[in-house]
């Protein structure tokens, strides 16, 4: 009787590469990679017989030479005496500073609009249908553009804003005034704020290439320590309710952790408000916020928070009402119910897709370029560029950059996801 | 006499109490069933009523004939009294046709619009497989479409004609066998290509020979070699064809047979008609790309599977503006020395790839969410890999992504606008801005702006309906 074993054991021919699936797949992987191989050294070639042709040549040394242009938006020292590198630093930095405020600000917004399109209010909930779909079927380009120009042209020039002798004299009041209880000036050139100063302040640290503002690190520093103190206060509040069955009240606790010690040190440092004011043609004094960081942060904060939005509703719609009606049946009242039963299985739907849009937001604020706002891309990809003519290398850079931020912050929110998905025993 | 307690006839039924009926139970439940909604009602009513306060007088003082903004301005105040505000929508109507065409020149505008008319025959056989009805729906609707802005356009007789009698065939063709259709959508990207660019009727001859040899040589020696290492020959044989011999051969039958409309450049397209050319081309190529990543990036073969993941992982990673700015400053150093080609056609494959990177993850979340016991099943029929995701596979995880494929579409689409970046005439920022730089128009922006992003709108929302339809349409699972 023929039996499996009964198969003759033939030897290796060459035919079998091709036509026996166990080595197909090894022939194929080598042919790809023959041709993936051919192909980058293709480019590889062209790029160096392009280079040698421009008499160009590829290295990095240009980041130290003299920058030699202006940035508007600093947060860090910069004078355009400052390397390509240092310039390369504060472009990042702006690029961070508009995702990151962006991100919370879209978060926020987006919740909001999400839970309340499936409020059982009809007019809000349809309010807030309008609000999705209109911000999300037009480009990002056009609400940054609108914004910018908005801001740009419909706002009215420092001098509307003076009130002549005779104008006080008749009573009359000026064609613009400040918001926000004469703190804020919104005005064509840009929306000047108070800015926070210290009688006190700390200085600076300096080290080297790198300098670092005291008073901003204490800050975060007493911030830090109010952080792990609320923590520490909460998990022994869930110990002693672990043991007795009894919640204490710690509310006043936390506040009082989280607002004394930044009181305390503000007071101490000495901090008070410069208010912008104006004098002689412009506003002097206060901090001077330029229209193309408002303008990219609010189009950016309200386009992604449309997209959060649906996030957050489908996440809570995914969970079934059973949940719901099964939690108010246990007697838990509406609002433990949301932060026991409900949102611990929304966030692991909400998470993920969360996690793509805050990556989105970073990836679209490189469309600065349309309001000549000086990101990463401004300062690396537009003038240094445009200055050294090193196409090559920034490009690279810049993509290596964009790239190493996407993965930072992949990982960072995947870490995160990790912890709230369900564990499985 | 005994009294009689029970009542002996029937009372008409009561109308339930005001509250519990009609409008205002509608009312109390929907907007006021609580202290919170309430509140939110009457906020939400503020923010409508603040809203039309400041826009409704607006939009009801729109002003569409005047040659400037001076003199739009001084309509609103003529008719309206000092300080009325107004819309100007004169603006719109003066250039409306850069926002539509760029500077495509007016006299051959009629090629534009009969691609348009015809992607919609060559969409439909695509949207509307087998269903006759749709079928026979949009081919007259492009019919009728044809006639009236054919004739707006004033187009040549010849090929008003042929284009009629080619929608009318496809009519006809439409009752008779809806299937054959799809050769339509097949043989369309070389007709539209050729009335945007004009020239030799011989060029895109040569680009669908090209794609002929691919498949010939494909089925040729896929019963031989296998279809994977089949269509890499395929595909080596037809890029040498596009390289080396399309150009002279298409070149000597010109010369023999002379035949094509005029040529029109690159730098005369704009606004929606680039918008739509690179989107359209983008979402058709990014698809089957997209599904070859996704499946490489799902593959057991690990250096496939490496060189997919990487690939996907980069592209993800870098905005789209920085693969632009590759398209136009970064391939002069990639390919051979003296090599120079289109700036529109270099930023549909970036974009291209970018779209095809996106819809690989989109369609590997849909071959995750399938069953195992879908591939086992396909493994125990004895079907080979390709057969198994050709019957088996694939259509079950598109049914199950064709959402996120959609809204990945309508991201393309509007990512097309990033291409002013590189200096393409686009509807927003490109032709927006010639526009508000005319001395005339100087200081608009609602109204472009309006115009612009209600096209946008139109067009993104129409595909999220579609794809809601879609899915609807294939839903399978009991209800």
């Amino acid at each position: 009787m023929a039996l499996a074993s009964d198969v003759p054991k033939d030897s290796f021919r060459l035919s079998m590469l091709i036509y026996d699936t166990r080595y197909r797949s090894i022939t194929i992987q080598v042919f790809v990679l023959l041709l993936v191989g051919l192909f980058l050294a293709w480019l590889l070639q062209n790029t160096a017989a392009n280079l040698a042709a421009r008499g160009k040549e590829f290295n990095f040394g240009f980041l130290w030479q003299r920058a030699g242009y202006d940035i508007g938006q600093q947060l860090i020292p910069y004078t355009n005496d400052s390397t390509h590198f240092r310039a390369l630093l504060v472009g990042l930095l702006n690029t961070l500073a508009v995702a990151v405020l962006g991100c919370i600000l879209a978060t926020v917004l987006g919740v909001l609009v999400g839970v309340l399109r499936l409020s059982n209010n009809w007019l809000v909930s349809r309010l807030m249908t309008i609000y999705v779909e209109a911000l999300r079927n037009v480009p990002l380009l056009l609400w940054i553009l609108l914004t910018y120009v908005i801001l740009s042209e419909a706002t009215p020039q420092p001098r509307d804003f003076r009130i002549t002798d005779e104008m006080a004299a008749a009573g009359e009041a000026p064609a613009a005034s400040m918001i926000l209880f004469d703190t804020v000036a919104v005005t064509n050139r840009g929306t000047n704020v108070p800015a926070p100063m210290f009688t006190r302040g700390l200085g600076m640290l300096d080290l080297g290439p790198l300098s670092i503002n005291l008073t901003t690190l204490a800050f975060l520093i007493v911030l830090g320590g109010s952080i792990w103190a609320y923590r520490s206060l909460k998990a022994s509040a869930d110990a002693t309710q672990e043991e007795s069955g009894v919640r204490p009240t710690t509310w006043w606790q936390s506040l009082l952790i989280m607002v004394l010690p930044v009181s305390l040190l503000s007071a101490a440092l000495g901090l008070h408000w410069e208010i912008p004011e104006l004098k002689g043609f412009n506003f002097a004094g206060g901090i001077l916020v330029a229209h193309s960081f408002t303008a990219l942060l609010v189009a950016l904060a309200l386009y992604t928070s449309a997209f959060i939005a649906e996030i957050v509703r489908a996440g809570i719609q995914a969970i079934s009402r059973g949940q719901s009606e099964a939690a108010f049946a246990l007697g838990l009242r509406p609002g433990r119910t949301m932060n026991l039963v409900i949102l611990p299985q929304a966030l692991r739907v909400i998470i993920p897709p969360l996690i793509s849009q805050y990556l989105n937001l970073t990836k679209n604020t490189s469309l600065g370029i349309a309001v000549s706002y000086l990101d990463l891309r401004g300062t690396l990809g537009g003038i240094t560029l445009n200055q050294t003519g090193r196409e090559l290398e920034c490009m690279l850079l810049m993509m290596a950059i964009y790239l190493t931020i996407s993965l930072i912050i992949s990982a960072v929110m995947n870490f995160y996801n990790a912890s709230v998905q369900l564990k499985a025993r | 006499m005994t009294e009689v307690f029970v009542r002996m006839q029937m009372l008409q039924p009561e109308p339930p109490p005001a509250r519990e009926s009609g409008l205002p139970k509608w009312l109390r439940e929907n907007l006021f069933s609580g202290w919170l909604n309430s509140s939110l009602t009457v906020l939400g009513l503020l923010a409508v009523g603040w809203i039309l306060y400041a826009s409704l007088p607006w939009w009801l003082h729109s002003v569409w004939h005047a040659s400037s903004l001076g003199e739009c301005r001084k309509i609103i105040a003529e008719t309206w009294g000092e300080g009325a505000t107004g819309a100007c929508w004169a603006v719109v109507r003066e250039r409306w046709y850069q926002w539509i065409f760029g500077f495509y020149a007016p006299a051959l505008w009629w090629r534009p619009i009969l691609a348009f008319g015809l992607l919609f025959a060559a969409l439909g056989p695509v949207l509307f497989a087998g269903q006759k009805k749709a079928l026979s729906v949009i081919l007259g609707a492009v019919l009728a479409y044809l006639v009236v802005t054919l004739w707006l356009a004033s187009a040549p007789t010849v090929p008003v004609l042929l284009a009629l009698a080619l929608v009318a065939g496809l009519l006809v063709l439409a009752q008779v066998a809806p299937g054959k259709l799809i050769w339509v959508t097949l043989l369309y990207p070389f007709l539209c290509f050729w009335l945007l660019w004009g020239g030799s009727i011989w060029t895109p001859i040569g680009g669908l020979l090209g794609f002929i040899i691919l498949v010939a040589v494909t089925i040729g020696l896929s019963r031989v070699i296998g279809p994977a290492v089949s269509a890499g020959i395929g595909l080596v044989v037809a890029v040498l064809w596009w390289l080396y011999l399309s150009g002279p051969v298409m070149g000597g039958l010109q010369s023999v047979l002379p035949l094509g409309i005029a040529s029109v450049n690159s730098d005369q397209f704009g606004g929606f008609l680039l918008a739509i050319t690179i989107g359209v081309t983008a979402i058709g190529c990014s698809l089957p790309m997209g599904i070859l990543l996704a499946l490489g990036r799902q593959s057991d073969m690990l250096i496939v599977k490496t060189l997919c993941v990487g690939f996907i992982e980069f592209i993800r990673g870098v905005p789209l503006i920085t693969l632009l700015f590759t398209a136009s400053l970064l391939l002069q150093y990639f390919l051979p020395p003296g090599t120079n080609f289109d700036i529109i056609l270099r930023v549909i494959i970036l974009v291209t790839l970018f779209a095809a990177a996106y819809l690989a993850e989109v369609i590997r979340g849909g071959l995750a969410a399938l069953p195992r016991g879908q591939y086992e099943a396909a493994d125990a029929l004895g079907l080979d890999y390709w057969q198994a995701q050709r019957l088996i596979i694939l259509p079950q995880a598109l049914k199950i992504s064709i959402p996120a494929i959609v809204s990945t579409f309508i991201g393309l689409f509007k990512d097309t606008t990033l291409v002013a970046f590189v200096g393409l005439m686009d509807p927003l920022k490109g032709i927006t801005q010639i526009v508000r730089a005319d001395i005339n128009w100087k200081g608009i922006y609602w109204e472009p702006y309006i115009y612009v992003g209600a096209i946008f709108f139109l067009i993104c929302f129409s595909m999220a309906r579609y794809s809601m339809a879609l899915e609807r349409r294939l839903k399978t699972d009991h209800r």
